[in-house]
């Protein structure tokens, strides 16, 4: 209960405000932390804290053939969807950055708009699409849709780094007589790099999260872990969820260091 | 930016200027190859929202309209005279303006507490708001259906401190429903809250109590009044997402609390109904539009966006 201890005066409003702010935190953190132990509960049944221990749920992830596949599809996706829509975002937020037209702020807009749409309706659009093109079920159709996705993320990232940088030393570099492609990438690029980092990370965690539009356009073969688990978690809830469930919250909280270190770095 | 300092350099083109000069062409040239090149750099990243995105829209826009007979209003009437269509856009105002309001009172306190505490604590509860942002959101309903079930942990703790004798029905309702969401706007609110009340300087307040004022007068009069853009901010993000939200709403309140994501979704996967589904898609899209068209006047849409 010191968690505000630094304060001049532990009044009653402070302890009350304490109290708040804890139990506030806990509502935050506790969906987090219980699916942990659950996933190494023997039990069929749900239950917390569990009676009995075992890795029962992770060999059941580990050796099935449909969760493994899913696993590998969301992966693949993630990682074309990240390789694809950073040079793609990087060229838009460039543009964005260094250009003088009017018009680019409205097409700023328009690069943002998959953030603002509904995502439901997002989904339903490019179902429509894809049925009249063949791309349902394909990951081809699935990184496409990520890509676009993922866009406004790298795009805002990339513009946080790029608005802090004076492009003044682009400049000289081309004055020195580099081409413009290459001063970029000596120049610029390096200095951006923690920005550069955070829209890698956006792009991956978009895709490998996205459950809405795969919902819609993967299936067969090419059915992403996320769709799975909402269909297991839809129809009959799978403790092989919960081991799921903690490998992912580990490769958040990953990421969630990595993060931080950007940050600092 | 050499570019605008050529562009203020040009003199205004004006019909009694002199015959351009040789170099003068050349940098118009120049300018002109410049904004050439940045749109092209823009292209790339167009074609996909135009052809992903705002293709579909238009597309779903052209099949709302249009039924057997031709053109036709039908499906937006529907969403007017239908009771079921009606009650389920209420019903999604309603629960995302409450958890829009919940998650200003419980937001409010965190993020004010993050950005007035220092080193180990300040990092404690950033991250209590990170990890869950960061953490999927079906983990997290996946987590909450266990905890809300009838013999999960929130009922049983419940029953222990005897404040109930039976359990209650927390999931698959509204209450479900409201619980879920929650928890995933919580961080859409305290994160930009956090940024503007990290701004605030110190010394502010300082000066306004040296002046005379009480804790809670300075708050109000002096606090308050900055940290506004960041509620706005927030306030706008958290329910603009929750009216078009689909996961979370459709695991905890089990089929029974329908909002109008559920009824774009049921209506092309269960009745391929691509008719309805898109008005009601379109009129949710428009609400939406509507708000971001509002506020941009007082915020600017990519500020609100780049909170995240």
């Amino acid at each position: 209960m010191n968690l505000l201890a630094n304060l001049r005066h532990l009044r009653l409003s402070h302890v009350l405000f304490t109290v708040l702010v804890t139990a506030i935190l806990l509502y935050l953190i506790i969906p987090v932390l219980i699916v942990v132990p659950m996933s190494f509960s023997e039990a069929r049944f749900l239950q917390f804290p569990p009676k009995q221990w075992s890795f029962h749920w992770y060999e059941a992830f580990f050796n099935s053939v449909e969760w493994m596949s899913a696993a590998r599809v969301s992966l693949i996706t993630a990682f074309f969807t990240m390789a694809i829509s950073l040079p793609i975002g990087m060229a838009a937020a460039y543009a964005i950055n260094n250009s003088t037209l009017k018009v680019v702020r409205t097409l700023q807009i328009v690069l943002l708009l998959p953030m603002m749409v509904p995502i439901i309706l997002i989904a339903a659009g490019v179902f429509f699409v894809y049925a009249r093109v063949g791309l349902i079920s394909t990951l081809t159709g699935l990184v496409l849709a990520h890509i676009m996705l993922a866009l406004p993320y790298v795009i805002i990232a990339l513009l946080a780094g790029l608005r802090n940088f004076d492009m003044s030393q682009e400049m000289v570099a081309r004055s020195l007589g580099m081409n413009r492609f290459r001063a970029f990438m000596a120049v610029t690029l390096p200095q951006i790099k923690p920005s550069v980092v955070s829209a890698t990370l956006f792009a991956f965690i978009t895709s490998l999260d996205e459950t809405v539009v795969a919902l819609f356009i993967s299936g067969g073969d090419n059915q992403t872990l996320t769709k799975r688990m909402f269909t297991a978690l839809r129809d009959e809830i799978d403790p092989t969820i919960a081991a799921i469930s903690s490998i992912l919250i580990l490769a958040s909280l990953v990421l969630v260091v990595i993060a931080g270190r950007n940050k600092q770095g | 930016m050499s570019n605008a300092y050529l562009a203020k350099s040009l003199p205004d083109s004006s019909d009694h200027r002199p015959p351009p000069l040789a170099n003068e062409t050349a940098l118009v040239r120049e300018e002109r190859k410049e904004h050439a090149s940045m749109l092209l750099l823009l292209a790339p990243a167009l074609v996909m929202v135009v052809v992903l995105l705002i293709l579909p829209l238009c597309w779903l826009a052209f099949q709302s309209v249009q039924t057997e007979d031709g053109f036709s209003l039908a499906n937006y009437l529907r969403i007017f005279n239908e009771s079921i269509y009606w009650d389920t856009f209420a019903l999604t105002f309603k629960i995302s303006f409450l958890v829009t309001i919940l998650s200003i009172v419980m937001g409010f306190p965190i993020a004010y507490a993050a950005s007035r505490l220092h080193g180990f604590w300040a990092n404690l509860v950033l991250i209590c708001v990170i990890l869950p942002f960061w953490t999927s959101v079906l983990v997290r309903s996946y987590a909450w259906l266990v905890l809300l079930q009838r013999r999960g942990l929130v009922n049983q703790t419940l029953m222990d401190l005897g404040i109930i004798d039976q359990p209650l029905n927390l999931m698959h309702n509204t209450t479900g429903t409201v619980i879920g969401t929650l928890h995933v706007m919580l961080p859409f609110m305290v994160l930009p809250l956090y940024a503007v009340m990290k701004k605030i300087p110190q010394d502010l307040m300082q000066a306004s109590e040296s002046l005379g004022a009480k804790p809670f007068y300075t708050f109000r009069r002096v606090f308050l009044p900055m940290a506004a853009p960041g509620v706005m901010a927030g306030s706008i993000l958290v329910f603009v997402i929750c009216l078009g939200f689909f996961i979370t709403p459709e695991l905890l309140g089990g089929g029974r609390t329908i909002l109008v994501s559920m009824l774009v979704q049921r209506n092309v996967e269960l009745y391929h109904a691509w008719g309805a589904a898109s008005a009601v898609g379109l009129v949710l899209l428009f609400v939406v539009f509507l708000i971001f068209w509002g506020i941009n006047r007082f915020i600017p849409i990519e500020r609100i966006l780049g909170a995240r």
